[in-house]
């Protein structure tokens, strides 16, 4: 059949200039430039601070002492050795107390009013700001023992870590195949034996990558050191006594009126991006070959 | 549990002390995760009764007074407290937007996934980057760089009190662009995935009645949607509110209360920062009342994003 | 209507296609598709799962435009005009030809502003209660819920959002009307109203319609579409019509082998 012998179609024609096309065209460069703009600001701070921080970045600044003012030299090694402290005190308070709080939640009461009110709580205390933390760190550990210390810092890290672990370890617990389970228990294991030997190593790189992140995170948190584990120029001698830490450096030298130690706090700055870039991209990279 | 290798020694039945481990681990794990829900309601105690000689001597009036004065021992949080909302304000005033309209950019088919992926790991980058980096960015590149826009604007629009006063380099407007850059990704991601989860079944339907894609957006799926945003909106500004080491670092830290954003300021987050470490007595009872109050507002917002979000994905 | 299209000549075919091939990326989902849909009447695609018939019927109103490895050769005439010219608007395209989906899809927003979404969008400028009223009784739906018309449109039976989302394609007045499946998802009482509901509306569109349940195309249209599916070495399934004519034809007298087998239910 001839196209000439059918009927006339309406016009369906596109025009570029009718208010409907308009409308469209214009809001989707505005949704671009929306994502353009959010772009700038990384680009921005991790471009000031590689090149900021690579300049300064030597390795006897991972070795030395923080210069005293006006001096030159001189680095972050007891930061750095502060911050490893402290940070290996929270994970050792939350990982154990987040892990087995998250089987309960997730292997034997799942779906529970209990449950679901204690996941709500986690929630919520995921929300609460990371320097009220430091308050009731300071008030339940400074306040107590009569001193700054690596305790007091590690015990606000690790209130701050707390949800997240509990949170990602109850979804990896929850994401491992009922079957597995069902296997176990029809061999006659026990809920301990299942959740020990099935249930936990099935679960457990995603865990790992949870924890990682958190892990990632409480090193870079500066709010509830500040008052806890405050700081120090001498290395660590003990657990029980004021302690430096990376992000607390950068904040004092970031403040401080020294080249030399605005310098510094560019590198430590770089420090802890890297650790913070190193981890994101490694879980991510975990989740994605799994 | 079998003690013997023996075919025939397997025991029929389960010893005590295997019912009694058994039992003891489900009863461990319960006490740790009760553990996790008291955090908050320990926090909220110790904060509370550690607050209760300020709050015995000041009493509501802590709210309603701009003076903070160590030597007078006469403590009022109005300035912090108004900081706090204002520069909540403002970053919500920069980050809704251009959040929303990034999470449309990522939830549309603007972009093949395999460039689209990498962009929302980026942006989730920018949450992940602390805080005292953010500071320190703010400091040297973003005050300097501001500093002559917030002169522009006195100079042209002096005579609208929130431009009134000449910018000082450090101040309330500094703080709230820092915060608008630290929850913009929080915006962003919720807000992605509400737009996402909207059916694809709702949108065709759009699409097959003749609607454009942004008559879609506008009138079917952003409505669908809008809980969901609500609460990531909610949640980022709990995260504005609690916001300490960047806000510190760019705000400059006055105690006096002005209503212009270029004029310089302080936080209840920043108060705490400043002045917890070297506090004694009376100062340390009005800071964890202030803690208090931060805990507060956080906890109302915090709460109410979980609500509008958990029933949201409910309900789809 | 302008005095010049009602002069020129009509005939009564709605759509034509000439050898449409259709492809996801590299994929050939469906192969050298020639068919004439005419006015005025219910067309109906069949064939097994997989066939592409679906797909097809996507390409009417230009929905595939959505899915992004989507592309087609070949020609598709909608009237006298080429519906994948350069110059052609998609958007304008969807609102002469309308869409029924496979599950019901009204949006989350009441019964009336369901309805009245696509006229709005279009800047109907008449009396919005009386469309809305005349739009729900053509689908049959007015009884129903005239009571409730501000209750949301997602809170009535799986039957009912179907009919209303009829309703809602009605409502822009036009030309087409694309089913893809409307009542798979239906029991089997809301079938056979929205069956009735398909001869009254053929008389004012026209219908095509896809489904998986032979009596229905066999009941309910006027021609019928047997699509059937072959795969290649590579194990890729490719769609391709076999027979198409009129409906008792098809059911009663086919002229393939492969039709025969499936219409009398040996296969599919």
């Amino acid at each position: 059949m001839a196209s000439s012998e059918l009927a006339t179609a309406p016009n369906m024609k596109r025009s570029p200039t009718s208010p409907r096309t308009l409308f469209s065209s214009v809001m989707t460069v505005v949704t671009f430039a929306c994502a353009a703009l959010a772009l700038i600001p990384l680009v921005a701070v991790l471009s000031y601070v590689l090149i900021n921080g690579a300049s300064s970045l030597r390795l006897d600044v991972f070795t030395q002492l923080p210069p005293a003012p006006g001096l030159k030299g001189g680095g972050f090694g007891n930061a750095l050795v502060g911050t490893l402290l402290t940070v290996g005190i929270a994970s050792v308070l939350s990982i154990p107390f987040g892990v087995m709080a998250a089987i309960f939640l997730a292997e034997f009461y799942r779906d529970t009013k209990l449950a679901e009110t204690i996941n709500f709580l986690t929630n919520v205390l995921s929300g609460v700001p990371s320097i009220v933390i430091g308050a009731f760190a300071y008030a339940l550990v400074v306040l107590s023992t009569g001193t700054f210390s690596a305790v007091a810092g590690g015990f606000a890290l690790a209130v701050l870590m707390l949800p997240t672990i509990v949170r990602t370890a109850t979804e990896a617990l929850e994401s491992v195949p009922g079957d597995f389970r069902q296997a176990a228990i029809g061999l006659g294991a026990t809920r301990f034996q299942t959740t020990l030997r099935i249930v936990l190593p099935a679960a457990l790189p995603a865990i790992i990558t949870g924890v990682i992140l958190a892990i990632a995170r409480a090193a870079g948190e500066t709010a509830p050191i500040l008052f806890t584990a405050s700081t120090s120029r001498y290395w660590v001698r003990s657990i029980w006594e004021p302690t430096a830490t990376m992000s607390r450096l950068v904040f004092d030298f970031a403040t401080a009126p020294y080249e030399r130690q605005q310098e510094l706090a560019w590198a430590g700055s770089l420090v802890l991006v890297t650790l913070v870039l190193a981890t994101s991209i490694l879980s991510r990279w975990i989740v994605r070959k799994r | 549990m079998a003690t013997s290798t023996s075919r025939t020694a397997m025991p029929t039945q389960r010893s005590n002390s295997s019912r009694l481990l058994d039992k003891g681990f489900v009863w461990v794990t319960g006490a740790f995760a009760i553990g996790v829900g008291l955090v908050l309601l320990a926090i909220a105690y110790r904060v509370g009764t550690d607050s209760l000689p300020a709050i015995q001597r000041f009493g509501l009036g802590f709210l309603a007074t701009t003076r903070w004065s160590v030597n007078d021992e006469v403590f009022g949080a109005l300035t912090q407290i108004y900081g706090t909302l204002v520069t909540s304000f403002i970053a919500l005033l920069i980050a809704v937007p251009i959040g929303i309209g990034v999470a449309l950019f990522l939830s549309e088919d603007y972009l093949p996934p395999r460039i689209k992926q990498p962009i929302v790991f980026l942006i989730e980058l920018l949450a992940a980057i602390p805080s005292v980096v953010y500071g320190l960015w703010g400091i040297f590149v973003l005050i300097p760089l501001l500093r002559p826009f917030g002169i522009w604007l006195n100079a042209n629009f002096g005579w609208i009190p929130i431009f009134s006063t000449a910018p000082a380099g450090p101040g309330i407007y500094a703080a709230g662009i820092i915060l608008s850059i630290m929850i913009l990704p929080i915006i962003a991601a919720i807000s992605r995935d509400a737009l996402v989860a909207v059916p694809t079944e709702i949108r065709q339907a759009a699409y097959g009645l003749g609607a454009t894609r942004w008559e879609t957006i506008f009138q079917i799926i952003l409505p669908a949607a809008f809980s969901g945003i609500v609460g990531g909106i909610m949640l980022a500004l709990g995260r504005a509110m609690g916001e300490t080491m960047a806000v510190t670092m760019v705000i400059g830290n006055s105690n006096s209360i002005d209503l212009s954003i270029l004029s310089q300021g302080s936080t209840v987050s920043s108060l705490l920062a400043n002045q917890f470490a070297e506090a004694g007595g009376l100062q340390v009872s009005s800071l964890m009342y202030a803690a208090l109050i931060l805990f507060g507002l956080t906890l109302v917002v915090n709460v109410l994003a979980e609500l509008i979000v958990r029933r949201f994905s409910l309900k789809l | 209507m302008a005095p010049e299209l009602q002069n020129a000549r009509k005939t009564d075919t709605v759509f034509r296609t000439e050898n449409l091939n259709i492809y996801y990326g590299d994929f050939l989902a469906v192969r050298d598709i020639t068919i004439e849909i005419h006015k005025n009447k219910i067309t109906a695609f069949i064939g097994p799962s997989g066939c592409g018939k679906s797909t097809v019927l996507r390409c009417f109103n230009r929905l595939n435009d959505l899915i992004q490895s989507f592309h087609m050769d070949g020609k598709l005439f909608y009237r006298d005009q080429d519906l994948y010219a350069a110059e052609i608007d998609p958007v304008e395209v969807r609102r002469q030809i309308g869409m029924v989906f496979q599950k019901p899809n009204p949006f989350p927003k009441s019964i009336y502003d369901n309805i009245a979404f696509g006229p709005r969008l279009l800047g109907y400028k008449g009396d919005m209660d009386e469309l809305v009223e005349r739009s729900l009784k053509q689908a049959a739906l007015w009884d129903d819920v005239k009571d409730k018309l501000k209750e949301m449109g997602t809170d009535l039976s799986g039957g009912q959002q179907q009919r209303l989302c009829i309703a809602r394609a009605i409502a822009v007045q036009p030309d087409v009307i694309l089913m893809d499946e409307p009542c798979s998802s239906l029991d089997p009482i809301s079938t056979l109203k929205v069956e009735d509901l398909l001869q009254e509306l053929k008389e004012k569109y026209t219908i095509l319609i896809v489904t998986h349940n032979m009596q229905q195309a066999s009941r309910a249209s006027d021609r019928t579409a047997f699509f059937n599916v072959e795969a290649n070495a590579k194990g890729q399934r490719t769609g391709y019509i076999v027979e198409y004519d009129r409906t008792e034809v098809i059911f009663q007298s086919p002229q393939e082998q492969a039709t025969q087998a499936y219409v009398s239910g040996r296969f599919g």
